[in-house]
């Protein structure tokens, strides 16, 4: 029968075995992580984006490395999957871009001080993390039209593909938050009005003002300007109508 | 209560019933911000309610491992506190630092890292608190003419941690650093070191509940925190999966994190052997129910639940989502709240010489709060493993998926609203109980053996 004295044993035994192992492991560890991470792209913008993170405790909501609160969106691969001109205009003021929706405090951030958010963002992007965040592996696979080297988007208006696609989607591509795109005129809005041409400007002048409560922001709150509201307008009603589109 | 200097053992767990209180209030407001209805955003965002929740939750054990130790030193070290009055002034200073530390979160003042919050400044304050404390600990276990296997591990396990908390001092201008060195503090706390205190308060619990042989109880106790050790040290490697750092992390985090569930079997299996050998018929019920409770909650809340999620082909899924919510809320819950509260229930009557856990309130509030705590576990199952399928493993969008898996916060707030319904009852006991009182006499048991027809 085991002894007070060999249970005493087995316990400082295995505590010191195990920590002399640990320590050997983080000296290991620490050799690498220069490496890893890329700690040479480490510059002032980076460290000074990184003050501002944990000043802000944006871990609070959002995770990076998976590491945080779950409130908000995981942000480590976030400037890949935004694009820095979304982010930009995001940060500047995030209750526009998601109206209606659960809100980020708007901290009011100049223009160098997103710039640095976003370097350090960048920064962590590039960190070798053994694969996380996994690419999803049941999603549906992206729909390739027949035109796949440009297809419709070729002909896109550059503020579209910033702003409304990450929310909305063209030729499969883009994001599920809104409604796809494709086929608009004629369809039906959620306010049961046609999109005519007439309708799609009205709507885009004030989607507020058209349903209120709508998750759609206003796009000249995103910086989109009468001219380019007008482009997107006409490139979206050129896609012909509903019939053998997607509703 | 053999020794009048044990009484300031009551402050701190005053203090932990109030946090405590706080922190479900908190958790509230973040509920509710999941259900939409985050009406305090201007005042209180979701960052200041999360920090503050969790904050409240490690300095409400710690005053509760504080407690526990000035009510139990004494009595294993057979003589009084070194200084009752550094007890005091070091309760004082505890108070202090939490008052500020929790407004400040509310004025955007913190650092910024995950259970870390707490700003430098205030950091030093923690230390020297910790400092005291740990002082007047020593010097009653040093100056005394004997020191149990108990309380040897008890005064290991807060020394090491107070050790424990100096990496997470230090500021990094990597990021991966940063994260690694968190993990010092934290995993080696709550999966290392706090299991020394934990265990060495169960270790004193059932010597004095089931009248089962020390000797016997506390060579367990060392196979036990034999057990953690031998698995938490490395199995810190689950939180270096993905944080950038080396990829032998995965392996060697994901064997050790699996033989985590050992330790914390080994408590269950030790709490439920002892409850069966011991002889004594013990009339406090309740506290025995917390005991036990402890051992099995711990072991399916830390223990399996965090099993499951720490298998690195499951976590490169999990990591980072509802899941870990789920396997946190109710790790802390088996493993050091119900520790606390055992203590506690103990501690009371030698405390104050009433008998309250006769009252009905005290089994109700063990009951209602375990239930109402594993209702919430399955609702954030729900919700992590809805979340896991449609964000991670579908490529859904974030917030359309959070508005996928709102319904799940509203069965998320019924459970939480039983388990608050236990814990009022839980602190409406501890009220009735009274202050203490200077003139009790005898140590607890015997009080508590006496089966009186004095003040029920």
């Amino acid at each position: 029968m085991l002894a007070k004295s060999q249970a005493k044993k087995f316990f400082l035994g295995g505590t010191i075995g195990f920590s002399v192992v640990f320590l050997g492991l983080t000296v290991d560890t620490l050799r690498q992580v220069p490496a890893r991470s890329h700690a040479d792209a480490l510059t002032q913008e980076v460290l000074r984006g990184r003050r501002i993170w944990d000043k802000n405790n944006c871990m609070g909501c959002h995770t990076i490395f998976g590491e945080g609160a779950y409130y908000a969106p995981e942000l480590t691969r976030v400037v890949e999957r935004r694009g820095k001109d979304w982010i930009r205009l995001f940060l500047h003021d995030p209750a526009k871009v998601f109206p209606n929706q659960r809100q980020m405090v708007n901290y009011g951030f100049d223009k160098d001080q997103i710039e640095d958010v976003i370097a350090f963002l960048e920064w962590i992007q590039n960190v070798d993390t053994n694969g996380f965040p996994a690419k999803p592996d049941l999603a549906p696979a992206q729909v390739k039209t027949a035109g796949a080297a440009g297809g419709k988007l070729a002909s896109a208006p550059p503020k579209f593909k910033v702003v409304c696609m990450s929310c909305h989607s063209l030729d499969g591509q883009g994001a599920s938050v809104g409604p796809a795109l494709d086929n608009l005129s004629g369809r039906e809005s959620v306010t049961g009005k046609e999109f005519t041409p007439e309708y799609l400007d009205k709507w885009l002048s004030d989607p507020q003002a058209e349903k209120s409560g709508t998750a759609m922001p206003n796009p000249k709150d995103l910086g989109v300007s009468l001219e380019e509201r007008k482009e997107i307008a006409s490139f979206l009603l050129s896609h012909g109508g509903p019939q053998g589109g997607v509703r | 209560m053999k020794y009048k200097s044990q009484r300031v053992a009551y402050l701190f767990f005053a203090t932990s019933m109030l946090l405590l209180s706080l922190q479900i209030v908190y958790g509230f407001i973040m509920a509710f911000a999941h259900l939409g209805y985050d009406v305090l955003h201007p005042v209180i965002p979701f960052n200041a309610a999360r920090a503050t929740h969790i904050n409240l939750l490690v300095v409400w054990l710690l005053s509760g491992f504080m407690g526990a130790a000035y009510y139990i030193i004494p009595e294993e070290a057979e003589r009084e506190l070194y200084s009752p009055k550094l007890a005091v002034v070091q309760w004082g200073a505890l108070v202090v630092v939490g008052v500020i530390a929790i407004i400040g979160f509310h004025l955007n003042w913190w650092e910024g890292r995950k259970f870390l919050e707490i700003p430098r400044e205030l950091d030093y304050l923690v230390v020297v608190d910790v400092l005291a404390f740990l002082f007047n600990i020593g010097m009653t276990a040093w100056t005394a003419r004997r020191l149990s296997t108990t309380g040897a591990v008890l005064f290991g396990g807060l020394l090491s941690a107070a050790l424990l908390y100096l990496p997470g001092m230090y500021t990094f201008d990597n990021h991966v650093h940063d994260s690694f060195f968190r993990w010092w503090v934290v995993h080696l706390w709550v999966e290392g070191v706090w299991e020394l205190i934990m265990g060495s308060i169960l270790s004193f619990l059932l010597i004095k509940l089931t009248g089962v042989d020390r000797e016997v109880i506390e060579k367990w106790l060392y196979v036990i925190v034999g057990l953690t050790f031998l698995s938490g040290i490395l199995g810190t490697g689950h939180h270096y999966y993905y944080v950038g750092t080396p990829a032998y992390w995965l392996p060697i985090g994901g064997i050790f994190s699996a033989l985590e569930p050992l330790a914390f079997l080994g408590m269950a299996a030790y709490a439920v052997t002892m409850m069966l050998r011991g002889g004594r018929k013990h009339p406090n019920k309740n506290a025995l129910f917390w005991t036990v409770g402890c051992g099995i909650m711990s072991f399916v809340g830390a223990g399996f639940l965090g099993f499951a999620h720490t298998i690195p082909q499951v976590n490169l899924w999990t990591h980072g989502t509802l899941v870990t919510a789920m396997h946190g809320h109710l790790a802390f819950w088996g493993a050091y709240a119900t520790i606390v509260l055992g203590v506690i229930a103990y501690a009371m009557p030698g405390l104050t010489g009433r008998q309250a856990y006769k009252h009905w309130s005290s089994t109700w509030a063990f009951w209602i709060s375990n239930v109402g705590i594993l209702g919430m576990t399955g609702a954030f199952a729900v919700a992590g493993v809805s979340q896991v399928y449609l964000e991670r493993k579908s490529g859904m969008d974030f917030l359309a998926v959070q508005k996928a898996i709102e319904v799940h916060f509203v069965g998320l707030v019924l459970a939480a609203s039983l388990f608050a319904v236990g814990i009022s009852l839980y602190i409406w006991n501890f009220i009735q109980y009274g202050l203490p009182q200077a003139n009790v006499e005898g140590n607890s048991s015997v009080v508590a053996q006496a089966e009186p027809a004095a003040a029920e």
